[in-house]
Order: C-alpha cells, then structure tokens, then sequence
C-alpha cells in the first residue's frame, strides 16, 4: 500500500485575525496583477506587444538591462567581498552609502546622476571637453539601471559570502593557493548560487526600471525608451498595448522569483 | 625541516617558545582554551602574532616585535599545511580534485596534479572514493582524503588539529594507524587533548595551560612520568598504568 503525505493545514497557534489580515495583505497583491490578465485584449495580444515601437522598447529593455547586470557584477562582486571579508574604519557608512538606492526614490537618483554625469555635471563637464556626453544616451540608461540594481547583488552575494564563511579559504590558503586562486577556485564556486540570484535580482530591477532612466537619459524611441517608459507612454494614446507590454513584464517578473526562490524552496 | 618558535599572541594570553628537529612529532597537549588552536594559526599564517620569530628550516616565516625588519611570509607561501578537525573538503570538487587542489596551484599541469592526487589517495587507501563528491563521504573518509590533500602538497611542515576529534570511535583506531604511517619522516606539530594520541603519535610533548608551557620533554617521559600536578591530571595517570 502506497501512503501518502498529506499537507495538512494549521494555524500553527496564531491568532485567527492575525491570518485575516495576512489574507488582505496578500490580496493587495495578488488582486491587481490578476486584474491585469483580465483587462488584456487577448486576441490582438500578438499584434499589440509587436509593434515597430513595441519591439523596440523591448529590444531596448533587454540589451541595457544584460549590460548592466554584467556591470553589476563586474562592480559588486569585489564590493561584496570587501564588505564581509575586510575590516577598516567607516566600513558601516560605506555599506550604508551602497545600499541608499534601494531606499531613494528613482528620480531623486536620476537627478543625482545628472549632477553627477550631465552636461554641466560635476564629471559631465569635463566628459564634454573630451567629446564625451552620457547624459540622455543610451550608456546613461544603463548608468541609470546600474545605480539602481546594483546594492541588490551586492546584498544578496555578501550574505552568500557570509553564510560562505572563510574557513574554506583559510585551507585553500595552506594549500598553497595564492589570494587570487583562493578566490577562483574557491570563494566564487562556493558562493556562486547567490551570485546567481543576485544577478537575476539586479537584472529584473533593471528591466523595471522608470524614474532614473526617465530624468537622466529622457525618452528617446530605440534610444532611451525602455519598455516601462514605452508602457507609461502607451498608456495615453492606446490603453491596450499598455496593458499587453505590462502583462510582459510581469511575466518576466514571475520567471525571476520562479528562478531565484524556487530553487531555495526545494532544498 | 626544524622549526624554532616563539610566539606572543596577546588576546589569547598565548606566549610559548620550543624548537623541534627535522622529523619529529611534536604533540601539544592541553584543555579547552589553553592556546592551541592559536598556535597552529600563528604557524600557518592565519593569525597575526603580535610578537613572534618562527623558523621553518633556513626561512625566517614570522619574525614581529623585534627590533629587526619585520618579516611575515603569507600562508600560501609557507609550505605549511594544516589538517582541521572536520575536513573541510571543497564541496564543489570531487575527493579526486580535492587532492589535486594543492599540486594544481602549485603551477602542475592537470595531468600531472592527477597522478599525484591518485598516488595519495592509494597511500590513504581511498582510491575507490576518487570521483565522489565529499558530501557522499562519511566521516572517517572524508577525513582519509583530507588528510592525502594536506600531503599532497608536499608540506615541510604538517599541522593537525585534534584530527581525531570529529571521528567515530570506530574509526579513531584506524585514522591513527594511517597517520603513524605518513608522519614518520615529516615535521610535524599536532594538536590534541587525548594523552593516548600524543603517545602513540608523538616524539615530543608540550603541555600548555593558559598559553603558557607547563611541561616539555620526551613524550613517554612528559607522559609516562608527569613532572607537575597539572600533566598528571591531564594525563590521567597513564604513568601508573
């Protein structure tokens, strides 16, 4: 006879309210993107996220979004290493410093990018002189994503690298292994599933991203205009491809916690 | 290689000096807190002393505090190795990888850094367990294969930390024939609390209480013939028996 686990349901001892409004909260949620699917106009779905200015938002979207996760990596891996491996005074203003972006509202990072990078911006200024303008670019899109995506991987691998430990490394080090190999050939496969779902983290906050890219690089169709700025456009002047490019991006959304925590439920 | 030491270590309250000739088993002996872990990572270059000369052979691998240059050679410099308690295989690598971790660093080509792997894993009579990841390994193995890594690396000196303290019962007898074996010839400083290890593994003793050395000699002298109140109890009067 076969048996069979069954999940059963409990309150597991708290209050029944307390399960109610848990309820509502998770309704808040779940309530408007189900709304969503229901206000897309399904038989010109195909025809509405295709459009020449559709795709090229999309396009637009993706190739900022894959350079500036491979940004966010190239910068925030040694980031992270240095926050949980080093010790020196300030360190805690600097972790904090790193992670203001996920605090700060976008355009209050856009508006500091431009002062940063813009024309007449403390770096942008002496950028002009050498004939080199960021601002309203498509390397300003890509500034602007990374400035936003960065302190997620950054957060996500330091607390791999911390769960990590260093004792690992110390016997590499007896080995023989030189600091840099340490880090090759065992720091980096160790923690490599949280560099893994940093990345995925940091490239779904960068397809999503509006406020910064909208002050510091405008919205240029092929140029700027990602598909967050492409669907805010839309909704003005046709509501149903707005609807049909947003159900997009949750899709893609939906395939990030599918890959990022997913994989930790099975474990 | 001989090895000369003096170590300050002020937070442990560790201060210890003793010189071993080439060859020779050196067993540090102590409860809980006495220091010895701190020692083992004064000589494998984990822990910054801060006063210190240790000499491995000719090469001068700390010297701190002096008045002279300080000196500090970095831990994968040193040709020091060090077996811990648990094993601490590198998961991601299979046990044959694990073994060939050391020669690959050591700038041999793959091949190569495999014969060696395979030969130590013989010695250690773990062959069969070559391609398994070391998740799939019991303790006892594991531990087998920790210690062909650390010798595979050719050390000049070996350093264990109560390598027996993570293992079965079981499986003690059999890892201390085993080291007996492959320690003969090497320098070696061990770590331990069980006064039978140091017996059957040691030429030399040091007891240490609160970081300071109690007690030095011979190990069946120190051992057998505790001068101080503090040895006899720590050695439970194996003298007598």
């Amino acid at each position: 006879m076969s048996e069979r686990v069954r999940q059963r349901s409990t309150l597991g001892g708290i209050p029944a309210w307390v399960a109610v409004v848990a309820a509502v909260g998770a309704l808040l949620i779940v309530i408007p993107i189900v709304s969503l699917a229901t206000r897309v106009d399904w038989p010109n779905f195909a025809v509405l996220v295709t459009s020449p200015s559709s795709l090229a938002a999309l396009a637009l979207s993706l190739r900022t979004s894959v350079a500036s996760t491979a940004l966010c990596v190239l910068l925030g891996v040694p980031l992270a290493l240095v926050l949980a491996r080093t010790s020196f005074p300030g360190k805690r203003i600097l972790r904090a410093l790193i992670l203001l972006p996920l605090v700060l509202p976008p355009v209050v990072g856009g508006i500091a990018l431009l002062a940063a990078f813009g024309r007449r911006g403390l770096l942008g200024s002496s950028l002009e002189t050498m004939g080199v303008s960021i601002a309203f670019s498509t390397v300003a899109v890509v500034l602007a994503q990374t400035f936003v995506a960065l302190p997620f991987l950054v957060l996500s691998l330091e607390a791999a690298l911390r769960a990590a430990g260093s004792r690992y490394e110390a016997v590499a080090s007896t080995l023989g292994a030189s600091p840099s190999s340490v880090f090759r050939r065992v720091t980096l496969p160790l923690v490599l599933p949280g560099l893994v779902t940093g990345a995925v983290l940091a490239f779904a906050r960068a397809l999503g991203e509006f406020g910064a890219t909208l002050t510091f690089a405008g919205s240029l169709e092929g140029v700027t205009r990602t598909l967050p700025l492409e669907i805010y456009l839309q909704r003005e002047t046709d509501p149903d491809a707005a609807v049909a490019l947003a159900l997009v991006l949750v899709v893609v959304a939906v395939v990030v916690m599918i890959v990022t925590y997913g994989r930790r439920e099975i474990r | 290689m001989s090895l000369d030491v003096h170590a300050v270590v002020e937070p442990d309250r560790l201060d210890v000096r003793f010189s071993l000739d080439e060859g020779e088993t050196l067993a540090v002996l102590g409860p809980n807190g006495a220091g010895k872990s701190t020692l083992l990572d004064v000589l494998a270059g984990l822990l910054r002393p801060d006063s210190a000369h240790v000499r491995l052979g000719d090469t001068t691998l700390v010297s701190t505090g002096h008045d002279a240059r300080d000196v500090w050679v970095s831990p994968h410099s040193r040709g020091v190795a060090l077996l811990a308690q648990e094993a601490l295989l590198f998961p991601h690598l299979t046990v044959r990888d694990n073994v060939a971790f050391g020669p690959r660093g050591a700038g041999r080509d793959r091949g190569e850094a495999r014969r060696i792997a395979e030969r130590w894993l013989e010695r250690v009579d773990a062959t069969g367990l070559a391609d398994r990841r070391p998740r799939r390994l019991s303790g006892g193995q594991a531990q087998r294969v920790a210690v062909a890594r650390a010798l595979a690396t050719e050390p000049k000196l070996l350093l264990l930390d109560e390598p027996f303290g993570a293992l079965d019962a079981g499986v003690a007898p059999a890892m201390r024939r085993l080291l007996s074996e492959v320690l003969a010839e090497r320098t070696v400083v061990m770590v331990t609390h069980d006064p039978l290890d140091a017996l059957a593994l040691a030429d030399r003793v040091i007891v240490l209480d609160g970081g300071r050395i109690v007690e030095q000699g011979a190990a069946r002298e120190v051992l057998l013939n505790p001068q101080t109140e503090f040895t006899r109890l720590l050695t439970f009067g194996l003298g007598a028996v």
